[in-house]
């Protein structure tokens, strides 16, 4: 029956009905070559999904290559539902993020939830616990409706669903640039933890095994979401709301807590999550990896509506299934599993030696296809790649000097830009505390969580500042590392690895090809430097609305280990009278900077200078200072500068400060965002074990209890002298002023 | 002692409950599954928070229906204490244990953070170990924490000493910043704020274990009375 409604073979063909499913006339005959004949329907749309860039990467493989990946501590690499990396003592911290643009910018609630979701798969697909979540978001100008509306659902979206799993949201970051008005960027990131027998892979191995579906049913929502998300957003964009899936959290806390109790049972084989693509993505690349087939019979798929076609089903994105393959005779033990948490478990199909996905419905044979021609053969590019204008341009202009005359008004006009403003507003809507280990909460350089039973805690943070990236893509994706390590330093972590997000414009142009190019080198070379492999992550590019790019923005997940619970450090000033150091000297760095923006309503110019070496050997000395116990707190330099650095070190604590500039020039010593630096306070007992540790560390100014904040120039003359109150309520006050 | 924690499909801080007084307050738990109808041998009883049934319908709404909650309900009727936190608090009130309704919470949005109580009255098994009067820190997490009682209801609270916990600060929009309740033996409390999230100063707040202690003593007192 299902034939009247769908175009035969020929009609794919000759219509080119191919091309609304965003397969090229070169990628059909691909297919028509692989198979020896037309593709049907069903077919056409298998492989429509699984070459997509979202499935297939295939304009990013040749960037993707260039990472280190490797490491003593990698278990698990990319390839995965997520990565893994040892932490001692027979356990290992299991970490992936993911983007959910689109359907954010079309559905912002539902589009964040089902991201919130989809990562949280990921990781117990790996048969790890999620301990935590961290987002990272942007999005345009608050002004705006449209981006206030946006910014609010998505907030609402991402705590309806970890709230409701209960899974605590303990970090990230929220940045606000005009270029991301209408594609925000909405990317999830989950953090788990893991016995190393507990690790599990995606594989459908051994001949005549059970391929068992489990969780929600499937609907007809998100179909060919992945599609959806390989191609710009437009005014058109508003009629894919169907691809947009709906998520419901209250299901998969269910399928989390039985698959956590599946993976206890040695008659599973291999587990993985129905993410994109769904049915055919988890099927075919189960099959793949495991070097084998898998046979399908539709009619058992548990199906939420009636008359849904093979298409419909292969295609579908809805969300909270997972597809399991259980030895076979062993199955009743596994859906009793299901059964006890309320969740449907059907043998769906067997596992087969002939390498191929073969689907049956209505007793007949609705596909036949290679599974390595859908999971692993999908065309690769190596698209051209030209420096663009604008770059020549900056590279050329003179620095940009920002004019202040009133040190105090800037630096209050900059605690009240949204990116560099509390995000109080945004993380008082999540719990970040559930499951009582959340140490270090949202508002610190990085969220630490102890691990019950040891002495040991993870930190963790999600960094990228675009702007430098736009501006020079290679110094720019080295600063996004560095910065993202030293926030884990900050709070006494020993990074660990990276899970990265590279979110571009169209690979189509050269110009944004060459962003993502460059903007990986420099991502490579600092993981090399600062030792820390990248072991998982994702790719969402054609994030353009109407034409116009999102500056390149590779978001940075990273995991640090702390060794001892002892050598959590925070941000906020701890004790009167400890000795304020600053780590760094200042340079003319305005470029790209909060200021610049501020003062002059766009960014141009170079971006700062890093020297990875420097940021290194810094990196090592401020930890090996906090292991010592010689440091009271320690905060790292970023938007905005020293200024608004040492503002924030106060907030939330009954304590001011009284320092000295160290440099002759107020605006470059205050303002300048120069890498690589850091605010560490000492106790004055501490002092010399301190510098002993760190000789590059310059003591300027103490910690005091009166609540001020008095900053002197080298001469001694007040450029500075301010209530911590009355900056802390501007600080504080200023994003959910915005919305109003 | 023995406490029996409850977990319905879709609570979420069973576990924590269940080492704040194992490990933290140091005596015996048991998680007990929504399906079972039996409370037998244990002293205590927990309702942890969370999403039970996914919150569809109506907070606690469905969670009252759960096989175990009858037993619940006779572990009440027999004095035994009976705590409900959060999404477990609303589920007491869905079952009638307590009087009144929770609404969203004034601003409509989830509110997540250490909040001042004040401890309004000190003498019950559940606050003996606080003072009257007493500020305490302890988080909140919720999305419907906005207590309703009409005003006969509300002046009996008051009469009886039912109220337990109050905000400082109006936080959520409950009247007379009510935050926990008991029932009128006192035996019986459901509150918002999460005391077994502060049982451990390396994440904040110990105030919340003094509440377990007390619940701990009281029982000491009344056995070594009865036995």
């Amino acid at each position: 029956m299902q034939l009247l409604h769908e175009p035969s073979p020929q009609m794919i063909k000759d219509e080119k009905i191919y091309a609304e499913m965003g397969l090229s006339d070169s990628e059909f005959k691909m297919v028509e070559n692989i198979l020896g004949r037309l593709p049907n329907y069903t077919e056409i749309g298998l492989f429509s999904v699984m070459w997509s860039e979202h499935c297939s990467y295939k304009n990013s493989k040749v960037v993707l290559k260039k990472f280190p990946t490797n490491g003593e501590k990698v278990l698990q690499g990319p390839g995965e539902g997520a990565g893994i990396i040892d932490i001692g003592d027979e356990q290992a911290v299991v970490f992936k993020i993911e983007s959910h643009n689109h359907p954010s910018a079309i559905e912002p609630y539902q589009g964040a939830a089902t991201g919130v979701g989809g990562i949280i798969r990921d990781v117990f697909s790996m048969g790890a616990r999620p301990v935590a979540l961290l987002n990272s978001l942007r999005f345009g100008e608050l002004k705006n409706p449209r981006v206030k509306y946006l910014f609010e659902e998505v907030v609402a979206g991402i705590a309806g669903y970890g709230n409701c799993i209960g899974i605590p949201t303990v970090g990230g970051e929220v940045q606000f640039d005009p270029c991301y008005e209408g594609n925000p960027l909405v990317n999830a990131m989950c953090v788990g933890l893991i016995d190393h027998k507990d690790i599990q892979k995606g594989q459908a191995k051994g001949v005549g095994n059970s391929v068992i579906y489990v969780g929600a049913s499937t609907g007809r929502d998100g179909i060919h979401g992945a599609t959806f998300a390989s191609e710009e957003l437009s005014e058109a964009s508003e009629a894919k709301r169907p691809a947009v899936q709906v998520g419901d959290p209250f299901m998969e806390k269910l399928l989390l807590e039985a698959c956590l109790e599946a993976i206890k049972n040695d008659a599973l084989v291999g587990i993985q999550d129905m993410g994109a693509a769904g049915l055919t993505s988890s099927s075919a690349e189960m099959a793949s990896k495991a070097g084998s087939g898998i046979e399908m019979d539709l009619d058992k798929v548990p199906q939420r509506e009636k008359g849904m076609t093979a298409y419909e089903m292969m295609l579908s994105e809805s969300q909270e299934r997972m597809l399991l393959v259980v030895q076979k005779g062993r199955e009743q033990e596994m859906i009793e599993v299901f059964e006890r948490w309320g969740l449907e478990a059907v043998i769906v199909g067997r596992v087969t030696d002939d390498k191929k996905l073969r689907l049956l419905h209505k007793g007949e044979v609705v596909a036949d296809v290679p599974v390595d021609a859908l999971a692993e053969d999908a065309p690769v590019y190596h698209k051209p790649s030209a420096e663009p204008a604008y770059f020549r341009q900056f590279q050329k202009e003179a620095a940009f000097q920002p004019e202040v005359t009133n040190v105090s008004e800037t630096l209050k006009e900059l605690l009240a830009q949204p990116t560099v403003a509390s995000k109080e507003w945004v993380y008082d809507q999540y719990d970040y505390m559930v499951r009582t280990n959340t140490v270090v909460a949202p508002g610190s350089d990085a969220a630490v969580l102890r691990i019950r039973g040891t002495e040991k805690a993870l930190a963790m943070t999600t960094d990228c500042n675009s702007r430098y990236i736009y501006l020079d893509p290679e110094v720019g994706g080295q600063i996004a590392i560095a910065e993202a390590a030293r926030n884990l330093v900050c709070s006494g972590a020993k990074p660990l690895g990276v899970t990265d997000c590279l979110n571009y414009g169209s690979p189509e142009k050269p110009e944004i090809f060459w962003q993502l190019e460059k903007s990986t080198d420099g991502l490579s070379e600092a993981c090399r430097v600062l030792d820390t492999p990248v072991i998982g992550g994702n790719v969402s590019l054609y994030n353009e609305t109407n034409g116009v790019a999102v500056y390149p923005t590779p978001v940075i997940g990273m995991v640090g280990l702390v060794e001892h619970v002892d050598h959590i450090t925070k941000q906020q000033f701890q004790n009167d009278g400890d000795l304020i150091y600053v780590i760094g000297e200042a340079a003319n760095d305005f470029g790209g900077s909060e200021l610049q923006k501020l003062q002059q309503g766009s960014i141009s110019g170079k971006a700062p200078a890093l020297d990875l070496q420097v940021e290194k050997a810094r990196q090592d000395q401020v930890l090996a200072a906090i292991q010592a116990g010689t440091v009271a707190s320690a905060h790292d330099l970023a938007e905005g500068g020293f200024l608004v650095a040492l503002a924030e070190s106060t907030f939330g604590t009954e304590f001011g400060a009284k320092v000295k500039l160290n440099g002759e020039n107020v605006v470059k010593e205050s303002f300048a965002e120069t890498p690589s630096r850091y605010i560490i306070t000492v106790s004055k007992e501490k002092k010399d074990q301190f510098e002993a540790i760190v000789p590059e560390a310059v003591q300027i100014g103490e910690v005091t209890t009166n609540a001020t904040l008095t900053v002197l120039d080298k001469a001694g003359n007040i450029v500075l002298n301010e209530e911590v109150k009355q900056l802390e309520d501007t600080w504080r006050g200023a994003i959910s002023c915005l919305l109003k | 002692m023995k406490f029996a924690v409850i977990v319905f499909p879709g609570s979420n801080c069973d576990l924590d409950m269940y080492h704040a007084v194992k490990d933290e307050l140091g005596v015996d738990a048991e998680y007990v599954w929504h399906d079972e109808t039996s409370l037998e041998g244990f002293d205590g009883v927990l309702l942890p928070g969370g999403f039970s049934y996914g919150d569809y319908l109506r907070t606690g709404a469905i969670a009252r229906f759960s096989p175990i909650m009858e037993s619940v309900i006779k572990a009440a009727n027999e004095g035994k204490p009976v705590l409900g936190v959060c999404n477990g608090f609303q589920i007491l009130l869905e079952a009638g244990l307590l009087p009144g309704a929770m609404r969203r919470n004034k601003d409509l949005k989830f509110i997540c953070r250490p909040v001042q109580l004040v401890v309004e009255n000190g003498g019950t098994m559940f606050t003996k170990e606080y003072e009257k009067g007493q500020e305490i820190t302890i988080p909140v997490a919720h999305g419907e924490g906005n207590y309703y009682c009409d005003e006969v209801t509300l002046e009996t609270l008051k009469a009886n000493n039912q109220i337990l916990f109050s905000y400082k600060d109006d936080i959520n929009g409950s009247v007379n910043s009510i935050a926990g309740i008991t029932n009128e033996a006192g035996n019986v409390l459901g509150m918002m704020p999460h005391p077994e999230r502060a049982v451990d100063s390396l994440l904040g707040s110990n105030d919340g274990l003094t509440l377990f202690k007390s619940i701990l003593s009281h029982w000491r007192e009344r056995n070594a009375i009865t036995s």
